[in-house]
């Protein structure tokens, strides 16, 4: 059960909810068998009998591409894309900060097109190719992007940063980074509670102008 | 259970599709970005523009986008009442902290505001909501889709749960040439609107034919401002007719302390958008 796993931060909230979940099912299971057949109901319940078919009958089979490799995954039809990616890829570059589309840092593209990836769910992307911040280098050499955001200094704690060069890309791949007001608009969705935001401009620009295939 | 899938045109006729008859799934985005749109409903697109963040536009469908709920920070505060959330329990916003909230259309049971941009856009433009249900096809006003607060502020529109938006329709008009939207908001980008104003312009030798204006950020719906729109027939382009409509479009508002700057910011915004839309800066 890949929840066994120990997280920190907002990971823990997820391992609350689930494991109330599951305790609920285990006990009214219970309740509902007790009255029929004590004996085998609790040993049922003890050997977590329920839980096993429960994670069989609960979850759904993905296909995706994520960073250019093939995925076969089974996942819950409420996970969110960024807890796949995070909790059953570990690919925790791809950030999670308010969870419900304001901050921006969990920014992903599917198929080319940036999303949140915390308002994607999951069961929506079979058959589609995801990038994250790990499948932008090119083994050891770095993605423009990221050289830009290094040498304009576009960021302070880093935490937002993924987001904010996924976005950034897409920025540039989608023509919205004609001007600085141009990319202010439209890099608008990623919050930086830093305030880099005029270095993060300016890394833009500079990968922009250099004209290199982002 | 089936996958969900969205729709990304991929041809000119699909395209066409989304212009002609915006589909439900059509992503906002797409929509938006769309030249035939620019070019027949640059309204639309503006409006579409200034709504949320990129990444958000990029999942956004249209109908997803006219059935977001009417709320305000007090539906998303459990400690707070809410009539939204929970019916008969009191609203916390009529005497709270309701800076964002309605001016026009209130009742004491809710003052919150729909958020949307690309809905005030299209209930300016007449468009008409394809719904599908059990009996069939009905078609509904846009203007009518969303409804007041009243004594049922849990309901937000007329869509009956056995319903589902299958398509818009927006009639043929000539306001191509003559639309603006403007959203005044505490930031420049990414915010809800204080006030948001669509106004488009059908103006021939200066004098204007046909006009529609809908307000955003003031009710609980796209709020349409009939009155100063007729006001506006047969006028010539001018500051004071544009002051005056403004001022029509006013009666009836009410504050409730925090937000009563709106009845200052509105008129002015009214204003503003006719003078963007007619060219008139």
């Amino acid at each position: 059960m890949e929840n066994e796993k120990t997280c920190t931060g907002p990971e823990n909230e997820l391992d609350v909810k689930d494991s109330s979940r599951r305790n609920f099912l285990k006990q009214s299971s219970l309740l509902t068998a007790v009255a029929l057949t004590p004996g085998a109901a609790v040993k049922a319940a003890e050997m977590h009998v329920d839980e096993k078919i429960a994670a069989v009958f609960e979850k759904m089979p993905l296909k995706m591409e994520v960073n250019g490799k093939q995925q076969n995954l089974s996942v819950e039809p409420r996970s969110t894309l960024l807890d796949i990616l995070r909790e059953q890829l570990d690919l925790t570059g791809t950030k999670k900060g308010c969870d419900h589309g304001q901050c921006g840092a969990c920014t992903v593209h599917v198929d080319g097109i940036r999303v949140n990836s915390c308002l994607t769910l999951g069961v929506m992307m079979n058959g589609k190719k995801i990038t994250t911040i790990e499948g932008l280098a090119k083994g050891d050499q770095l993605h423009p992007m990221q050289e830009a955001f290094i040498k304009h200094d576009g960021f302070q704690c880093g935490y937002c940063t993924p987001g904010q060069i996924m976005s950034a890309v897409a920025c540039i791949r989608e023509g919205h980074a004609g001007s600085e007001t141009e990319i202010r608009e439209y890099m608008s969705g990623n919050i930086c509670r830093c305030g880099a935001y005029p270095n993060i401009v300016n890394a833009i620009q500079e990968v922009k102008s250099g004209g290199q295939t982002v | 259970m089936k996958q969900f899938q969205y729709v990304r045109p991929a041809t000119q006729q699909a395209v066409l599709d989304v212009i002609n008859k915006p589909g439900a799934l059509a992503l906002n985005s797409v929509v938006s970005e769309n030249k035939l749109v620019a070019d027949k409903y640059p309204l639309l697109a503006m409006a579409l523009k200034a709504g949320a963040s990129p990444q958000l536009r990029n999942m956004a469908t249209v109908g997803g986008n006219m059935m977001q709920r009417t709320r305000c920070t007090y539906f998303y505060d459990t400690a707070m009442p809410c009539n939204k959330r929970v019916p008969g329990s009191g609203c916390g916003a009529y005497e709270g902290v309701n800076r964002m909230h309605a001016i026009f259309g209130t009742s004491t049971q809710c003052i919150a505001v729909h958020p949307s941009d690309m809905c005030v856009g299209l209930a300016a433009l007449d468009a008409m909501v394809i719904i599908a249900g059990k009996k069939g096809e009905r078609r509904l006003p846009f203007t009518e889709f969303h409804r007041l607060p009243g004594d049922h502020p849990e309901t937000d529109n007329r869509l009956a749960p056995d319903e589902m938006i299958v398509a818009l329709e927006i009639p043929d008009n000539n306001f191509a040439k003559n639309s603006y939207y403007l959203k005044v908001r505490d930031r420049q980008s990414y915010a809800f609107a204080l006030v948001s104003v669509a106004a488009a312009l059908d103006i021939e030798n200066g004098i204007i034919r046909h006009a529609r204006l809908a307000m955003g950020g003031v009710a609980h719906k796209p709020w349409r401002l009939f009155d100063a729109e007729k006001s506006l027939i047969g006028k010539r382009v001018s500051e004071e007719s544009f002051q005056q409509a403004a001022q029509l479009a006013m009666q009836g508002a009410k504050g409730f302390g925090y937000n009563s700057f709106k009845l200052k910011l509105a008129p002015a915004g009214i204003a503003e958008a006719l003078k963007q839309a007619s060219g008139l800066v």
